[in-house]
């Protein structure tokens, strides 16, 4: 064994400062409070975050190839609203699902489309298509809408959840979680297309003259982020039992900042999906250790991300100066 | 004679309002290094893009093997057995080695990518040039040289007949040019026809069999190595008589007339940069910096111009103390700076002609006193003739003008603010024969007008050619300053080397 391999790259240094920043918390908060080591709490961690996470996998593969996707939460909104809608107006759910996840997909190629076809930046595109995604989720329903069926009401949250003790089970939506990540590491570690991506983030006039291509690639990692945003609002229907197309403003940038934190640089071609889920546990620990503390108002969770992403921010900034020089 | 391997005739290439390429007939044979030659625009670069399919060709056939090749993609052409190594390192920085060798080709089983296959092969790859290096490494960690060489085992990774390099050693020193050339031989030994483009003749007439020149993109024609003297090759190329060639480097180089002092420094210093450092500067001299890449003259010059703070000495401005906070005190001075590096440095490419000659003047100005636009009208008028910049007008983009047009809109650039003292870093790096001799005329010039010009130049021979003083730097620190008859290239390279074996 060679020594050298042992030693973390510079490149893993802000995932490794992140998952000890997650071990920190969560000792932290053990230490603090009672009933914070709980399993309890852990399974909910995961199951509360899990759209967020599913989502965020889409936003990291995005950030990969270069570009940035603005509509993840508006295409979660829509998506609850539109199974919502579907189920209520007597369609089957699996139909409805499979309607909502071809939407986010198709979505999501047309807007990769526009920006690979007509070279337009990324942030403008997917701007127009969050307005349009919130818009559209109006249009389908004006207000919340609670789902009420017996495959949400018992297929869903029992009969897939896997039970741990008498009153525990770990949800389906956590298990949700896990599998969307280790299919998104697989994707992004051990596919051609996911080694493309990074190399068209990394440079795209290199990836180009290499042989990489860079259409298809930009088309189909859109495609995937689209698709992740509407699996990632199916994910918050199970949870949430309702879609709302007031709900989930700002997702994406929950979604960024978590890829960011996780180690993704904001520039493309460096980052790694496992750390995209360190980042969204980080943001999930912050919440209920706030929650736990009972008199802290609920904005302090965005005043210690914000403190949090400064930090990392420029940790990557210090990491990549060092390779540079 | 051996065989050819690829055969082009007629090529043509036409973009709006120009032919790039003109009916060219090329050939390049096995086991032979063939050398493209020609000036910027004379249609290089469209040769190549043509035959690695990046444009489309408008005429003309193409073989390899005898077999007809129409590549309309890089991944075509490298099908096809024509492999290319492009002038600036096109490989993606963030992966690792092994992996910008295998990229795109790697073998997979059951859709996963077997890494181990990847790395064995580049290893292989890299073997094959008699390199070993630590395929896991981060590309952007290796040096330029290093990564021109994983270029090269990436391109005869593949089965290629055809190995095109063009200006692969653009930003290599001595020593990574020899390591190059060592692994080029070595493929040419083994078959490959290759097709070598560079701008430094000695490296043409170290590595090429034959050379083929171009000249507005028309074939002038293709000669042994041999049987074609240097002078005979830039006369090809500049299309003027040999005699004429002659004259132009033969210019005398007129007696030093120093002029009064117009900056001084003194013990001026900047952690892991600059040693402590004292140079004068004259009104109507030109004073050569030399020493190899890396030696510490762009770091001088980041200090001179307040790019960079010093952190001790002291600059003196006729006599008078001054400090310099940031490239904007350094412009009302009187300082003008072209960078080393014109792309990124200099150039806006995505502006006019106009609007990258005016900016530095603008800056002067003050943002809120606009040039008028005649006046801005009449300064590129003057400077485009002066210079003899060659574009369609001044609402061209700067980025589609050949390096050598790019480099005098630059010098026109900082003239147009009326300059006292002008610092050129490597102003003649990677521009063709003819615009280089344009730019070394206009810096005698300059001179002769009571200019003070700091002349930062690798190349020893321009370095002695065009300066009256010339500073050596050597790890940072000044180690000789040669005047006079001592102003050769020598005196230069024993500056250099005396302090080396120390």
């Amino acid at each position: 064994m060679n020594l050298a391999k042992l030693r973390p790259s510079a490149r893993l240094l802000p995932v490794l400062a992140s998952l000890g920043v997650l071990i920190l918390l969560y000792a932290g908060g053990c230490l603090m409070f009672e009933n914070f080591g709980s399993l309890r709490v852990l399974i909910n961690l995961f199951g509360d975050n899990a759209f967020l996470g599913v989502a965020a996998v889409g936003a990291t593969f995005v950030i990969l190839s270069g570009g940035i996707d603005l509509s993840v939460g508006a295409v979660v909104a829509f998506t609850g609203v539109l199974i919502a809608s579907l189920i209520g107006h007597g369609q089957p759910p699996l139909l409805a699902i499979g309607l909502a996840l071809g939407f986010g997909a198709g979505f999501g190629a047309l807007m990769g489309a526009l920006i690979h076809l007509y070279a337009l930046p990324p942030f403008l595109v997917t701007l127009g298509g969050m307005f349009l995604a919130r818009g559209l989720a109006f249009v389908v329903h004006p207000e919340s809408l609670s789902i009420d069926h017996p495959f949400y009401g018992e297929f869903i949250s029992q009969t897939l959840s896997v039970p741990v003790s008498r009153r525990l089970a770990i949800p389906f939506t956590a298990f949700a979680l896990i599998a969307v990540v280790l299919a998104g590491t697989a994707l992004a570690r051990w596919s051609r297309f996911g080694r493309n991506v990074l190399a068209l983030g990394s440079s795209e006039s290199s990836a180009r003259l290499m042989g990489v291509p860079i259409g298809s690639t930009k088309i189909l990692v859109y495609t995937l982020g689209g698709f992740l945003s509407a699996l990632g609002g199916v994910v918050a229907t199970f949870y949430m039992q309702s879609g709302n197309p007031a709900s989930f403003v700002g997702l994406e940038l929950d979604a960024i900042a978590a890829a960011v934190i996780g180690g993704t640089l904001l520039r493309g071609g460096v980052g790694y999906i496992p750390g995209t889920l360190v980042g969204v546990l980080i943001l999930g620990l912050i919440q209920t250790l706030v929650i736990f503390q009972g008199t802290l108002n609920s904005w302090w969770t965005r005043i210690a991300v914000g403190g949090l992403l400064f930090v990392f921010i420029v940790l990557q900034q210090l990491t990549s100066r060092r390779r540079d020089g | 004679m051996s065989a050819p391997v690829l055969v082009c005739r007629g090529l043509t290439k036409r973009f709006p309002g120009v032919v790039a390429l003109d009916g060219v007939d090329f050939c390049a044979r096995g086991g032979e290094v063939h050398a493209l030659m020609g000036e910027n625009g004379a249609g290089k670069s469209t040769l190549i893009k043509a035959l690695t399919g990046v444009h489309p060709r408008d005429a003309g056939e193409a073989e390899v093997d005898g077999r007809p090749v129409h590549p309309r993609s890089p991944r075509e052409a490298e099908a096809a057995g024509i492999s290319t190594v492009y002038q600036e390192v096109n490989l993606i920085p963030d992966l690792s080695v092994a992996e910008n060798i295998c990229l795109g080709r790697q073998r997979t089983r059951l859709g996963f990518i077997r890494w181990g296959d990847a790395r064995t092969r580049a290893r292989a790859a890299l073997a094959r040039l008699g390199l070993e290096l630590d395929v896991d490494r981060t590309l952007s960690e290796c040096s330029i040289a290093i990564q021109q060489l994983v270029a090269i085992a990436r391109a005869t990774d593949i089965d290629a007949r055809v190995l095109i390099l063009d200006e692969p050693t653009s930003s290599l020193d001595a020593g990574e040019v020899a390591q190059l050339f060592t692994v080029v031989r070595r493929l040419r030994d083994r078959g490959l026809a290759i097709v070598f483009v560079s701008h430094f003749l000695d490296q043409v007439y170290a590595l090429a069999d034959r050379i083929t020149v171009l000249r507005n993109g028309r074939l002038v024609g293709e000669f042994p190595v041999a049987e074609l003297p240097r002078l005979q090759l830039v006369a090809h190329m500049m299309g003027r008589s040999v005699d004429e060639v002659e004259a132009l480097r033969h210019r005398e180089r007129p007696a030093a007339a120093p002029g009064e002092p117009l900056l001084s420094t003194r013990g001026l210093a900047l952690r892991h940069a600059v040693l402590p450092l004292d140079l004068e500067l004259r009104r109507g001299e030109v004073l050569g910096l030399g020493g190899l890449l890396g030696s510490g003259r762009t770091e001088v010059a980041r200090l001179l111009f307040g790019l960079d703070r010093a952190d001790a000495g002291e600059t003196r401005l006729e006599g008078r103390p001054v400090t310099f906070h940031s490239p904007a005190d350094a412009m009302r001075a009187g300082l003008a700076l072209t960078p080393e590096d014109r792309k990124t440095q200099a150039i806006l490419p995505n502006l006019t002609v106009r609007e990258n000659l005016i900016v530095a003047l603008q800056a002067r100005r003050g943002l809120w006193k606009q040039i008028p636009r005649a006046e801005q009208d009449r300064l590129v008028a003057d400077f485009t003739r002066a210079l003899g910049i060659k574009t369609s007008g001044p609402e061209q983009l700067i980025r589609n003008l050949s390096g050598g047009n790019q480099q005098k809109v630059i010098l026109a650039r900082w003239l147009a603010t009326e300059p006292r003292l002008l610092i050129l870093d490597e102003p003649t790096r990677g521009i063709d024969v003819g615009a280089q001799a344009d730019i070394e005329r206009l810096l005698a010039r300059l001179r002769d007008e009571g200019l003070a010009i700091v002349f930062i130049c690798a190349d020893t021979a321009e370095l002695s050619r065009n300066s009256q003083r010339i500073a050596v730097l050597r790890d940072h620190a000044k180690v000789a300053e040669l005047t006079g008859p001592d102003v050769n290239e020598q005196a230069v390279m024993r500056a250099i080397a005396r302090e080396t074996a120390a």
